[in-house]
C-alpha cells in the first residue's frame, strides 16, 4: 500500500520520530523545483520492511530560503541524500552532521537542478531539436 | 611471423641514403605501434564496449594492447565515455602522468563532442579535446568493438609514420 502525506516543515521531525519504528527504511530523499508556485518541494520516500508499505512525505519550502531540519538522526541513510539535495537544489539542512557538496566539485557555484539555473557554456536546446 | 624476420623486413625496405636513422625510426615505430598499453579509462557506457573489445571475443591482446591500471605504464588513453566538469582536471593529471610518447583515443560521441549531453548540460564537457589533445576519434554511441579496433589500427598507421626527430 502506498500512502502520501503532505505536512509542513515544522512537523517533520516529530512525524519522523513517530513513524520510524514502522517505516524503518528510507528509500530516498529528493526535491522538485516549482518556480511558478515559488516552492521547492521536498520528497521523502519511506518503506516499511515489515509489511512493505510505502509512505511518501511531501513538504513545500519557500524558494528564497529553503531550510528544513535534517532527518539524518532518524534515518542514517538520509545523510548523503540530504547532501545531494543540498548540492543540486541549495536546500539547507539544519543539524546535518556534514553538509558539503557530494557530486559537484567543491568550488561549484549555484544549484544546477533549479529551473532558472544558468551557467556560461551551457548550450540551450533549440526548439527544432526534440 | 618470426620476430627477427619482421624487423628485417622493415630494414630491407629502406631506400638508400640516411640508412641508420630511418632504420631506427621504423624499428622504434614498429615497437611502439605494436605494444600500445592502454590506460583503464572507462567513464561511462562506452567502457562496456571497451571491455568487450579487450575480452576474449575481440581480444585486443593480439594487437599488443594490454590494459594497465597506472598511467605511468601506459602509452595510450582510451577515453570511453562522458567527460564531466569534475572529471576533466583528473583526466588532465592522468594524461600528464603518462610517459611520452602518449596517444589519446576519444571513443564515442560523448568523448568527441559531449554527445547526448551537448544541450542543456551543466556538467558535461563538450569533448575531451578541450582538455587533452586527441589522436583518433571514434564516432558511435557506443562504437562497436570493431570500430574501436579500426580506430586502433588507424592509430598504429599514424605511429608508423612518425619520426624520432619530429612528431
Ligand atoms: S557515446 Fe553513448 S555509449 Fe558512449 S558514453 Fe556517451 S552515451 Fe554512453
Amino acid at each position: 500500500m502506498t500512502e502520501e502525506k503532505k505536512i509542513s516543515r515544522e512537523e517533520l521531525l516529530a512525524t519522523g520520530e513517530n513513524i520510524k519504528a514502522q517505516y524503518n527504511f528510507l528509500v530516498f530523499i529528493t526535491a522538485v523545483d516549482y518556480p511558478e508556485r515559488n516552492v521547492i518541494g521536498m520528497v521523502y520516500h519511506l518503506r516499511s520492511l515489515g509489511n512493505r508499505d510505502t509512505l511518501i512525505i511531501k513538504i513545500d519550502l519557500p524558494r528564497e530560503k529553503p531550510e528544513i531540519a535534517s532527518v539524518a538522526g532518524i534515518w542514517p541513510a538520509a545523510e548523503w541524500h540530504e547532501r545531494e539535495v543540498f548540492d543540486l537544489f541549495g536546500v539547507n539542512f539544519l543539524g546535518h552532521p556534514d553538509l558539503r557538496r557530494i557530486l559537484l566539485p567543491p568550488d561549484w557555484e549555484g544549484s544546477p537542478l533549479r529551473k532558472d539555473y544558468t551557467k556560461p557554456g551551457v548550450i540551450k536546446r533549440p526548439e527544432t531539436i526534440k | 611471423m618470426d620476430l627477427a624476420q619482421d624487423v628485417f623486413r622493415y630494414v630491407e625496405k629502406m631506400p638508400g641514403g640516411n640508412l641508420i636513422l630511418t632504420t631506427t625510426d621504423s624499428l622504434f615505430n614498429w615497437a611502439k605501434a605494436n605494444s600500445l598499453w592502454y590506460l583503464l579509462f572507462g567513464l561511462k557506457c562506452c567502457a562496456i564496449e571497451m571491455m568487450a573489445a579487450g575480452a576474449s571475443r575481440y581480444d585486443l591482446d593480439r594487437l599488443g594492447l594490454m590494459f594497465r591500471a597506472s598511467p605511468r605504464q601506459t602509452d595510450l588513453m582510451i577515453v570511453a565515455g562522458t567527460v564531466t566538469a569534475k572529471m576533466a582536471p583528473r583526466i588532465r593529471t592522468l594524461w600528464e602522468q603518462m610517459a611520452e610518447p602518449r596517444y589519446v583515443i576519444a571513443m564515442g560521441s560523448c568523448a568527441i563532442t559531449g554527445g547526448a549531453f551537448f544541450y542543456d548540460s551543466y556538467a558535461a564537457i563538450k569533448g575531451v579535446d578541450e582538455v587533452i589533445p586527441v589522436d583518433v576519434y571514434i564516432p558511435g554511441c557506443p562504437p562497436r568493438p570493431e570500430a574501436l579496433i579500426e580506430g586502433i589500427l588507424k592509430l598504429q598507421e599514424k605511429i608508423k609514420k612518425e619520426s624520432l626527430t619530429k612528431r
